[in-house]
């Protein structure tokens, strides 16, 4: 399921009710497993998202190295809140816990590639490569 | 003795995750040598290793893997690369600088077990780690090192299959993984019965974490013995310990099981950051319960940090200087575990969204000295009443931080505020470099 579910997130940008039903059937099981599966886990999205997913950790090792602060920062710079869009559809941002990335704090992913020993400088060359 | 490397001997060499480099260090002699022996010799000589396991509760690997049902098979082992326990990251710097060792390693284990179908759950988030664990997979199955004959030699079929989470910390408890891999939500069994008797699909299932998978080679290799008296007592060998937070160098250190917690700070870290005093110490994951900066000249072994009144649990080491609002900190590991709770047991779903709330509001000024009291009262409550460990994982921080620090809880109660204000993450807040195994980043 989970695979399935992560396909047609490649595909269709969300896993849109849609989407749930067609890993369903193509599993043989009851679209409700599938839409079960889909909201218990983070990395998949219900909803549509902006163009670039922006995930910021705000876990413990990484706020020790200003990792709150750089999300701080973020949400200014998009003028969105947390989970928010940028208006023009570019950028979704959210908070995310513990990446695995404590050591190399303020960690943070986009578009599930993993940045590392971030400052504002690091990110904003980051996203100003993104369209 | 106490310099020998197990784990991160490759790190940083040129190519180090390729199958050639791994050959030329004497890799896969291991999986051969295990090949020749009888494999419940090959269990003894884990079992004589006193390795534990290194995913949180430090349990002996050797015993756990007696607890498979003779006459049942299939069997499965799944491998635990979830590492979402914050403060925790070393399992991912395995998989990319060595990821032959935790291979030729779930190698030894399947043919020590009788095992022909390995599961790595990987968390979501570390995309290029699974990528490169399947490449390497791909490259022994190439080579004829896994299945269908085990190095060309032996007519075991072996398939090593990544399946990667999508985002959920509970998945790293053995029986939500279960769940997860069968393509459900991650919501914890029941145990008894353990999954070493009803695990993946309703059939013995052996679960170790990374890294205690990757010790296996080397016992192989050097026997049991010699992984014991790299330690002490009933914990052989080394371990990796990451360090994070407030240290001039963080990163992961493998260092003998029963190294010292200060001397790693004070001298492999270099100390704190602008040289100020160490106000408290997370020795061991987000859930083991904090130690005050006087109370950390002890030995990270298990059964030590156990008797120092918290865990060595992942190895993670969180570190917070003297300037640090520790209720700050208790809010967010709380935010934490309301977040990731799975909602399946009350204590646990609505014992950790009261305490966010709680610490929450000590942080912002607005409660009472009962409210401090009721915290207490509310964490004391959770322990032993649910399915799984989350809950005592979401109480331990609680209890400890509010027991050790309870001035500046109380503090927060008269002043009406948080006495940092804005520098309540500590003054110093720059990212330094780090150290992994040797290497730079
Ligand atoms: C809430 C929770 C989260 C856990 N997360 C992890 C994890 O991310 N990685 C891990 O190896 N073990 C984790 N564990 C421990 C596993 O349940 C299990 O004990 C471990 O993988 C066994 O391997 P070991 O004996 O080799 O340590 C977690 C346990 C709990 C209760
Ligand atoms: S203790 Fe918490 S996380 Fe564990 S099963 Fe119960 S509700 Fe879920
Ligand atoms: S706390 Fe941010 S990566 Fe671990």
């Amino acid at each position: 399921m989970l695979p399935a579910l992560r396909l047609g997130q490649e595909v269709f940008g969300y896993v849109s009710p849609a989407v749930q039903r067609l890993a369903a059937d193509r599993l043989g099981t009851s679209p409700a497993r599938a839409e079960e599966v889909a909201t218990f886990y983070v990395m998949f999205h219900t909803a549509p998202i902006g163009r670039h997913l922006v995930e910021v950790c705000t876990n413990v090792s990484c706020c020790l190295t200003g990792g709150d602060r750089l999300f701080e920062y973020l949400k200014h710079k998009l003028g969105v809140a947390n989970g928010g869009t940028s208006p023009d559809g570019r950028f979704t941002l959210r908070e995310v816990e513990c990446l695995g990335a404590c050591g190399t704090a303020p960690a943070m992913l986009v578009d599930e590639e993993m940045h590392e020993r971030l400052d504002p400088k690091k990110v904003e060359e980051i996203l100003g490569r993104l369209e | 003795m106490s310099d020998t490397l197990i784990l991160t001997k490759r790190w940083g060499k040129p190519d180090s995750a390729a199958l050639r480099t791994y050959r030329a260090d004497g890799g896969y002699a291991a999986l051969d040598k295990a090949l020749g022996m009888e494999p419940a010799a090959v269990v003894d000589e884990v079992k004589k290793s006193n390795l534990r396991g290194r995913g949180g509760a430090g349990f002996a690997t050797g015993l756990k893997w007696t607890f498979l049902p003779k006459d049942v098979r299939p069997r499965y082992l799944t491998v635990n690369a979830d590492e979402s326990e914050p403060g925790t990251f070393k399992d991912r710097y395995i998989i990319e600088h060595d990821p032959h060792m935790l291979i030729e390693g779930i190698a030894i284990t399947c043919y020590a077990l009788d095992i022909h179908a390995a599961y790595v759950y990987i968390r979501g988030e570390f995309a290029k780690q699974a990528r490169i664990l399947e490449e390497a997979i791909d490259e022994a199955r190439a080579a004829g090192i896994l299945g269908p004959r085990l190095l060309g030699k032996k007519d075991f079929d072996l398939e090593v299959v990544v399946h990667r989470g999508a985002g959920a910390y509970i998945c790293g408890e053995e029986s939500a993984l279960l769940e997860s891999l069968e393509g459900k939500k991650g919501y914890p069994r029941l145990k008894p019965p353990f999954p070493a008797i009803v695990g993946l699909w309703g059939k013995p299932t052996i679960i170790n974490n990374v890294e205690t998978i990757a010790n296996v080679p080397w016992i192989v290799a050097n026997g049991g013995d010699a992984f014991a008296a790299l330690g002490v007592g009933k914990s052989g060998g080394t371990r990796l310990f990451g360090v994070s937070g407030h240290v001039n160098r963080p990163g992961v250190y493998e260092k003998p099981v029963a190294y010292n917690l200060k001397k790693l700070i004070m001298e492999d870290c270099g100390g704190v950051v602008g040289g100020r005093k160490i106000k408290a110490v997370i020795p061991g994951g987000s859930s083991s319960p904090v130690l005050r900066g006087d109370e950390i000249d002890i030995s990270l072994e298990f059964d030590a940090v156990k008797a120092a009144g918290s865990m060595s649990g992942s190895g993670g080491v969180i570190v917070f200087d003297d300037s640090t609002c520790m209720v700050r900190a208790l809010a967010r590991i709380s935010k934490f575990y309301a977040e990731e709770s799975c909602g399946q047991c009350t204590p646990c779903r609505e014992g950790t969204s009261w305490m966010e709330g709680i610490v929450e509001k000590i942080e912002h000024g607005h409660a009472t000295a009962e409210d401090v009291a009721k915290l207490e009262q509310v964490a004391g409550n959770i322990g032993g009443q649910t399915i799984c460990a989350l809950g005592d994982a979401a109480s331990m921080p609680v209890q400890s931080f509010v027991k050790k620090f309870r001035d500046e809880f109380l503090r927060h109660v008269e002043e009406r505020r948080c006495p940092y204000g804005d520098h309540g993450w500590g003054l110093d807040q720059s990212s330094r470099p780090a150290v992994v195994g040797g290497v730079r980043y």
